[in-house]
Order: structure tokens, then sequence, then C-alpha cells
């Protein structure tokens, strides 16, 4: 029986090759426009669309942040062009308490998941899996135009929300009841919720499928050669990626069909003993427990971060190697830390968790395993640091964000060791100290690292390079920007200052930051600014862009860039190219760099 | 079944597929890990919710009744009959997939449309049952039952009840649509052309995790 499904397995997979090869040597079978650029079940345009979809929601979102700092860098003051684009949102030029709230919840909401999620997974698992490994496109090509369809699905929901008559979710993007699940608490908690919840859904369905298809195509599609270990870095932190997101996002989806029920059904999964204040209503709902929304949250939403950050982790590291003209230092350690992160991931939730009614025991077990990330992630700094080291180091804009990941990843580290602690945690959550640290660490590393990853891969994307001076203002003033926003609420944060105030003038102990976060409104709004610079690049470039004119424009080892300028769909035109060494041969035996295909020499050893 | 595999082997240096199993079957054994963490998540927060709860109704006085019969001596009649139907099923598959690896499409028409029937059979079952519950007043938001040690309940009971059980219903109903699909297709002979059957045996994957699934819902709920 094993034998015949055996050769079945086989079977398959050598059959289906060669006729991939055929359908892509010869001739270019019939394109219309709606399958190339729309249902298109090409990786690349794929990437593409999932890049520019989630441009769109960066835009979207940072706008979001751009009108609230206005109303707490500018409290006093009102601005009729408010009320324009807001409506009632906006009485009288000033943003009201139920548009703030919206915002900040959608803010967050956009930007962890359709933007630092769906855009930057999206784009680059899509773009980097098969041209790294050597495949010709993904495993399934089908479910990966379908997971592109369904974020596109959630964005439409999830963008719908924000027109309907009671606004958007406004409960924080954590959703967490008894407010979301309580209409009457708060117009935040009526139709846009649901709006929210569905448009999560359907992401949560997006990311599987993505998931599913990243994960097998690693496992079952690299091409001859290409074992697990030479595999470059991005790959394997794209893989790690996945694997988070197929086991968390469940979870999340679970407690979300609890909350629906709760919300329309007449359950009490996460409702008991309540008084509404503005119906004057006490609530028959017994025997929940809203607490239980947190773990199920969490248990999703703490992997979540490592989703946003390991991808920008795997981008990095190959584009320092690759500017460093030096391998990648410590590639097994790499490796090995990010399977530690991944794994600690699952075993630190309740660390969001601190004050919320946990048992201080069960506390000061997160507490250890939260301190314990530290570890791989000090070993991937200084792998990054030691890898930059006496390199013979080439600063393009990519580059540049690359070693701006690292130092906004060591400063929002280093703050995390405060708030990892439970007893610090008492005084720090739910201040201006963690709104810096994790915008630090996860939101402003990874978005530098997804800048990273567009400058260097551009060339590939498109055939033609982005504008180099735009490119090094982006970064100079994002870099610096970053730094003057977040940094100085590090301040605020240990004053007592609270998130999600919309006003803090009524108190004297943080009128002394009325100066402070005028400030950071006004740079908040010069960093957006060069945000928009840079998406007017993106797009200048695709069509005006300087032209790639060489196979190898960065002199890199890896399979994308042996591949034609611009490849069409199956990326190779001839046979897959078989690998005989790993990805970082930079510097080796006199050679600048050696590419992955070239066999070894006779004095040279396996890697 | 040793010779098919070369002494040697290198299974993970690249060009082929390092446990020998085409793409789909992977990804479905990712998905079912997936879905695991999605029934996880459900039945933990079951067991949450219970065990901070004061006391909880007996499962061997709510699930009495037995259609036509109605009320029964013994507890849980008709849902050891519903889960003896479903094992069965899971049986009934295993022998369409070992058909399908013998080539033999009668036999895996023949056993693929005995477990449909199966699966039709369990989800008449359930139907029956929620009706049942719901003329007791049962229902999201609505338990009629009375704690074990006879104190009021919360309505926890039916509301985890009718969410789990209706999770695992729908994911029997898609297998039933899943395997009436793969029932279609070895009528008209795909897999016959495609010289495998290793669809049924993705479908078979699925409809034994659905199976073991119930294992777990049934003794959390009827059970415990």
């Amino acid at each position: 029986m094993s034998t015949d499904l055996t050769i079945h397995g086989h079977g398959e997979m050598v059959g289906s090759q060669p006729v991939h090869d055929a359908e892509h040597e010869g001739h270019h079978h019939k394109e219309t426009f709606i399958t190339k650029y729309v249902f298109s079940q090409d990786h690349k345009m794929i990437c593409k669309q999932f890049l520019i979809t989630g441009m769109i929601w960066a835009i979207l979102g940072g706008f979001m942040s751009v009108l609230f700092r206005l109303q707490l860098g500018y409290p006093e003051s009102t601005f009729p062009w408010l009320e324009d684009i807001l409506g009632k949102w906006a009485k009288g030029g000033k943003i009201q308490p139920e548009a703030y709230y919206a915002l900040v919840t959608m803010h967050g909401t956009v930007l962890v998941f359709f933007v630092l999620t769906g855009g930057l997974s999206g784009t680059f698992a899509n773009f980097l899996i098969p041209l790294q490994i050597g495949a010709r496109d993904m495993a399934s090509p089908f479910l990966n135009m379908l997971s592109y369809w369904f974020f596109w699905m959630a964005s439409v929901v999830m963008i719908t929300s924000l027109f309907i008559e009671t606004g958007p979710a406004a409960g924080g993007w954590t959703s967490y009841p008894p407010l979301s699940a309580l209409g009457d608490a708060s117009i935040g908690s009526q139709g846009g919720m649901d709006y929210w919840i569905t448009g999560m859904a359907l992401f949560v369905v997006s990311s599987l499928l993505g998931g599913l298809n990243y994960i097998t195509t690693i496992l079952n599609m690299r091409t001859k050669g290409m074992s697990m270990t030479r595999l470059p870095l991005t790959i394997w932190a794209l893989f790690f990626t996945a694997t988070l997101g197929v086991l968390s996002f469940p979870v999340l989806l679970s407690g979300l069909i609890l909350l629906l029920f709760d919300r329309h059904a007449g359950t009490s999964f996460y409702l008991s003993d309540i008084f509404i204040s503005a119906t004057q209503k006490a609530l028959p709902n017994e025997g929940g427990s809203p607490i239980l929304f947190q773990h199920l949250f969490w248990f999703l939403g703490h992997p979540e971060v490592y989703i946003i950050i390991l991808p920008a982790m795997g981008l990095v590291s190959e584009v320092m190697a690759i500017n460093s003209r030096k391998p990648i230092f410590g590639y097994m350690a790499m490796i090995g830390s990010l399977f530690a992160i991944t794994i600690l991931a699952f075993l630190v939730w309740a660390h969001h968790m601190f004050v919320t009614g946990l048992n201080p025991f069960l506390g000061s077990v997160f507490v250890l395993l939260t301190l314990l990330i530290a570890v791989p992630s000090a070993i991937k700094v200084f792998n990054w640091l030691t890898t930059l080291w006496r390199g013979n180091i080439r600063f393009t804009p990519a580059m540049l964000f690359a070693i701006g990941f690292v130092s906004m990843f060591i400063s929002g580290g280093l703050t995390g060791v405060f708030l990892g602690n439970s007893t610090l945690d008492i005084h720090l959550h739910d201040t201006y100290f963690i709104i810096a640290h994790f915008h630090i660490v996860m939101g402003v590393s990874a978005f530098l690292g997804m800048f990273c990853g567009v400058y260097h891969w551009f060339p590939k994307m498109y055939g033609r390079y982005m504008n180099n001076t735009m490119s090094y203002i982006h970064f100079w003033v994002t870099f610096a920007g970053a730094y003057l926003i977040f940094w100085p609420m590090h301040y605020e944060g240990l004053a007592g200052m609270p998130r999600r105030y919309v006003e803090y003038s009524g108190w004297s102990t943080f009128n002394q930051f009325a100066d402070l976060n005028r400030f950071i409104s006004t740079v908040a709004m010069i960093v957006f600014a060069v945000q928009l610079m840079f998406v007017f690049n993106f797009f200048y470039s695709i069509f005006k862009g300087r032209k790639v004119t060489s196979q190898n424009p960065w002199q890199a080892n890896t399979l994308e860039w042996t591949t034609p300028i611009h490849p069409g769909h199956g990326n190779w035109p001839g046979e897959i190219p078989e690998v005989h060494r790993w990805a970082y041969d930079y510097g080796k035996d006199g050679k600048d760099f050696i590419l992955q295909t070239e066999p070894l020499g006779a004095d040279e050893q396996h890697h | 079944m040793a010779h098919s595999v070369p002494v040697g082997q290198k299974w993970w240096s690249g060009g082929k597929s390092p446990f020998n199993v085409e793409y789909g079957k992977l990804m479905m054994w990712y998905f079912l890990m997936s879905d695991a963490f999605t029934f996880g998540a459900f039945l933990i927060s079951y067991g949450t919710i219970r065990f901070s709860s004061y006391s909880w109704p007996d499962p061997n006085e709510v699930f009495r009744s037995f259609p036509v019969i109605g009320q029964m001596t013994v507890p849980l009649a008709f849902v050891s009959l519903m889960t003896f139907i479903l094992i069965m099923s899971s049986v009934t598959m295993v022998m369409a997939v070992g058909a399908g690896q013998m080539q033999d499409r009668k036999a895996v028409m023949k056993w693929m449309f005995l477990t449909i029937l199966g699966g039709l059979a369990f989800l008449g079952c359930q139907a029956w049952e929620w009706t049942h519950l719901y003329h007791e007043g049962a229902w999201w938001g609505r338990n009629p039952f009375m704690n074990i040690n006879g104190t009021q309940s919360s309505t926890n009971f039916s509301n985890f009840f009718f969410t789990i059980t209706g999770f695992h219903g729908f994911h029997v109903f898609s297998g039933v649509i899943i395997n009436i699909c793969m029932l279609i297709k070895t009528w008209r002979g795909d897999f016959e052309k495609t010289g495998h059957y290793l669809m049924i045996e993705k479908a078979g994957l699925y409809w034994h995790f659905v199976d073991l699934v119930w294992v777990f819902v049934f003794t959390c709920f009827y059970l415990l």
C-alpha cells in the first residue's frame, strides 16, 4: 500500500514539472488584461497587488495618525477643513472624542494587519519564495490568487466601515469586550464593530490561504541542490512567519466568532454582571469572562508582532550581507534564533495582560518567558553588527534602511526589557511608554525593513531603479523623524501620561508636555509628507525610472538575479538552475561574489 | 515499502518533496493543524468558562431522549448512535482510500457513497437533537436545564453547546460537500485519467480530522 503511495507521490511531482516547463519555455500563453493584471496567478503580479494595496492602506492609516496627532498637538485650535472632510465627526473643526477613538482604532487595525501583515508578508513572500528557492510559481497559484482577493474583500469591508453612519469600530485595535460586545455602550461598538469582525474574518482566510501556500512551496518546491541550509535567510524568515500565521490566526477567528454571538445571539461568553449607564439598564448576561477574550486575542496578538517583524528581519539579513560584501555572520545562529523566536512567540501572550487581573504567579512565569526572547533577539542583533564589521559597505538606499532597522530594533528592544517586567508594567502599561516601545520595535522597524525590501527588489519587480536622491531624503527624514516622534513619548509615559486620551489639558501633570506634543505632531506631519514622496517615487519610477541594464545589478548570489531582467510567468526561460552552494559566498577566495548556481571548485568544501 | 526508497536518499537537498508527498497533501496537513487550533481555542474557552462557573448541568440528565422512544432510562443513547455512525463513516472512508490505491473505481464509488450517507445521517441526527433541545427551551442565550447541584444555571451551557457542535456540524457539512464532489469526479473517471486517487486521500484526511474533533467535542459536552 505504501509503495503505491510513494510511487504516486512521485508520479505527480515528476509528472508535473516537465508540463510546467513546456508551458513556459517556448510560447507565451495568451494573456488578457484581466488574467495578467487582475485575476493573475503569477506570483510576481500577486506580489505587486499586495504591495500596492498595502501602500494605499498605509497612506490611509498614516493619514489617520496625522488627524489625531493634530488633535493631540493642537488641542486648542480648530481646523475648519477637518469638518469639510469628516463632517459631524469634526464638528466646528475639532475632532470629536468618538472620532478620535475611531481613528486610533482604525489606525492600529490598518497598520498592524493590512499594511504590516498583508502588505509586508503578502508582498515579499509572494515575490521572493518562488524566485529565491528556484520554483516556477507557488505550489498552488490559484489559492495564491484567492489569498489576494480575500485580502481585497477584507479591505473593502474595512473601508466600507469608515463610511457608515455610526462610524467604524472604535474600541481599540484589540476590541476588548465588554465594550466591543455592547452597541449600547458606545456608537463605535455598533455597525462598525460588525464590519470590523467580518473584515478580520476575511483577512484570516486570506492569511491562511497565503500561509499554507508559502509553507508548502518552501518545503516541496525547492530546486535541485537547494537544501534547507542553503536557503537565503529571507526564505527562512518567511517560512517561520507563515507558520506563526497558520497556527495563531485561527485562534483569533474563534475568539471573533464567540464575540459575534455575544453581540447578536444573547450569549454570555465574555459578559457578566454589566450595567450600562447610557441606557440605565442592567444586562441579564452572567457567567462569561472578558479576560477569556484577551487570552484568545493575544494568543494571536503576540505572534502577530513576530509575523510583522520576522519578514523584515529576513529582508534586512539578506540586504545587509549583499551590501557589506560579506557572508552573513552566524547563518545557522540566525536560523536558530528565528526558530527560538517562533516557539517563544506562542508562550508570552499574557505579558499583554499583567494588570488585567492575571494571577501574579502566572504573571511571573510570563515575565521569565518574555525576557527569554531577548536572547534570540540579541543573537540576531550581534550577527547583524558583526556582518557589518569590516565590511566593504555600499550605502545603497536599501542598505541604509537595513542599518536603520537594526538601530530601531535595538532601541525598541531595550524598552521591551522594561515592559516585560510585570512590576514595572503596573506603572508603564497603557501609557505613552508602551506606545513608544511598540511603534519603534515593531511599527517603524518593520516599515524600515519593508522599505529596505522595496528599494532592493524594485529593480527585479519593475526592471527600473527608484530615484536615489528621493530615496536618501526618504531614509534620513523617516529615520530621524521616527526617533524624534517616539523617543520623547518615553518621557511622557514614564511621567504617567495615559494613552487613548483625546485631550490632556485638564491635567496639570500632563500640561507640561503641551509643547512636546506639538513638536511630536509637527514631526509626524513632516514624516508623513516624506512617505507621500516615497509613494510618488515608487510610481514615478515604475514608468520613468532609470532602466536596469544588467541581470544582477547588486552583484548578489541568490537565484532571482539569474532570471531575465523582465521574467515572464515561470521565471526562468529554460531549465530551472541547479544550486551548488549557500547564498552567502561574498568575498570568498578573492572573488567578490559567487552565484549559488556556480558549482563548487575542486578545493572547496560543501557548506 | 523499503524498496521504493533508495539507501542514502537525501530528502532535504532540494528537487523533491522531503516528505515524498505532493504539495496538496502537505497543504491539507498544515490546514488541519490550523483548524485544530480553531477547535482548540473553542474547547479551551469552554473549559475556562465551565471551570470558573459555580456549577454546571449534568449531561446525563440533559441528553436522555431518543427519537420515537422518548425519554430513555439509559443516558446518552442517541449521541452514542450518532458517534457510532460518524466513526463508521470513517471506516468506510478508509475503505475508499484503500480502494483508490488499488485503482478500483467501482469500489471507491461504493465506499464514498457510504461515507456520504454516514455524514448525512450524522447531520440528520444533529438536526434532530438541536430541534429537540430547542423545543425544550434551549438555544443561544437560553438554558432551561438546572445545575447538577439544583441551582439556576447560566446560559453558557447551551451557548457553548450550540456554538461548538454547530461549528463541528458545519465542518461535517463541508466534508459531505467535498465527498460528493469527489464521488462525482470518481464517477466521471477523472482520477483514472490522472492515474491516482490522491484527491480521495486528501478528502479522507479532512474527514478523519472532523471525526477526531468530534471525539473531543463528544467528550467535553456529553461525558464530562
